[in-house]
């Protein structure tokens, strides 16, 4: 479960937004502006809230009356950015590696062999960042960071730097990986079509604001993919 | 005319000594130093800075002059030193990499600095929702992007250090066996009749060196740039 309740000033207008919600797939849905990275980038401990608070499971992560910030390298959230940031020097093995290296997770060759299959990246496991595609950079961030092994995994827009052809060739991994990756997921987009297919709540966004709560009925109809 | 003398051979081993010592303790000082000035704001900042390029806009001689006030034996740092844990910089070859390390300092951070200002931030933000540590991060992430930087930090700094003569002369004097360079050793050379061949013979050694550290530098920085970007 999620509970966010949280202020910020963010140039010209103000981000002010509060939800709870335990879906599998919660997606924050609103216009580019928004503020849906900017709230994700709060819940990732990226960014700190001026006011508020984000709880995670019962566990308190950001608390600005009881001073609690807990940083983004002890929250346990994964997150896939819209432009993968995978490590340039490291192969693609490494890549995936890092974060249990990081938190000192004793090797699970099991939940490995899970994700690269889960992901098809089997076979690009000796390749660099820079011999990969856009939508194959995408996957084996995806798996770097459910590799870390989240209680709660980040997707600002996984899509939005692929073109057509690409979306439609990750969108299925998405779904695979909600219906059996078992981590809980918040999923940024301002597409109602990936929204309806992926999302089991939706958060709206607008100008800082949450306008609506609910399920796939919420979203606009004339933007449906 | 190619037969080097047993003090040329002096000389020019206690440079290459000097230098190489020089190099290797300022280089982790000077990486830490490149990191805070590229990546932490903090009050005083731009006078850290001022401070770091001074050497390379004071003449030698007064940042030599300078060092004999603060660590000479009589200077305020070097009793110190010498009286509690006996350690002597003036007339020493270790007086002498000092002086290297101090002169050379602005050109070894410089490059560093860039190549970590110029790794993008964002890798550095994704490594810390991974789970790295701050230190983990700098480790793992800006330290490796950023090599070729400090290795082309490093043999500037060489260089640098191996040429340098102003600051070490004032400093630690020119002593056969002891604190006398390559440089000093060519400046004593000139001053001497009949010495004109030897010195030649110092200025190709000099020439050799500069030219042997440009090539691997060059080389180091191709294999590192390769090994990052690797495609």
């Amino acid at each position: 479960m999620l509970r966010v309740e949280v202020i910020k000033k963010l140039g010209e207008f103000t981000l002010e937004a509060s939800f709870t919600s335990d879906g599998r797939v919660t997606g924050l849905f609103g216009a580019s502006g928004a503020g849906k990275t900017s709230l994700i980038n709060m819940i990732a401990g990226l960014l700190r809230p001026d006011r508020g608070s984000i709880v995670i499971d019962g566990e308190t992560l950001d608390d600005t009356t009881a001073r609690i910030h807990v940083p983004a390298h002890r929250r346990r959230i994964g997150y896939v950015f819209q432009d993968a940031r995978l490590f340039p020097h490291l192969d693609v093995r490494q890549n995936l590696d890092f974060g249990r290296r990081m938190n000192r997770l004793a090797d699970d060759p099991a939940q490995r062999a899970r994700v690269t299959d889960l992901l098809d990246i089997g076979g690009l496991l000796d390749r660099r960042p820079g011999q990969l595609s856009g939508g194959e950079r995408q996957r084996v961030a995806l798996g770097r960071a459910l590799l870390s092994k989240p209680r709660l995994l980040l997707l600002d827009e996984p899509l939005g730097s692929l073109d057509e052809g690409r979306k439609v060739e990750i969108l299925p991994y998405l779904v695979r990986l909600r219906d059996e990756a078992g981590v809980p997921m918040v999923y940024v987009s301002h597409d109602a079509g990936e929204m309806r297919q992926l999302a089991t709540q939706i958060v709206i966004l607008k100008r800082g604001r949450v306008i609506a709560f609910g399920g796939g009925e919420i979203l606009p109809l004339a933007a449906s993919g | 005319m190619f037969e080097l003398s047993p003090t040329e051979w002096t000389a020019i081993l206690l440079s290459l000594r000097v230098a190489v010592i020089a190099t290797l303790v300022a280089t982790p000082l000077g990486i830490g130093v490149a990191w805070l000035l590229a990546r932490r704001d903090f009050w005083g900042k731009s006078v850290v800075d001022a401070l770091i390029h001074l050497p390379l806009v004071l003449p030698p001689v007064v940042t030599g002059y300078l060092l004999l006030l603060t660590l000479g034996r009589r200077g305020l740092v070097g009793a110190w030193l010498a009286d509690h844990l006996g350690i002597v910089f003036a007339f020493r070859w270790t007086g002498a990499a000092l002086a290297c390390g101090v002169m050379s300092f602005p050109l070894l951070v410089r490059p560093i600095r860039l190549s970590i200002e110029a790794i993008d931030r964002r890798l550095e933000q994704a490594a810390g929702t991974l789970g790295a540590a701050p230190w983990q991060v700098f480790a793992t992430i800006t330290l490796p992007l950023a090599l070729p930087g400090v290795l082309a930090g490093m043999v500037l700094g060489f260089a640098k250090a191996i040429g340098e003569f102003g600051a070490t002369i004032t400093f630690v004097s020119n002593i056969p066996g002891e604190t006398q360079t390559i440089s000093s050793a060519i400046y004593s050379l000139i001053q001497t009749p009949d010495g004109d061949t030897a010195a030649l013979r110092l200025v190709l050694i000099s020439i050799v060196i500069a030219m042997s550290a440009l090539i691997a530098s060059e080389w180091f920085a191709r294999r590192a740039t390769q090994r990052l970007h690797g495609n």
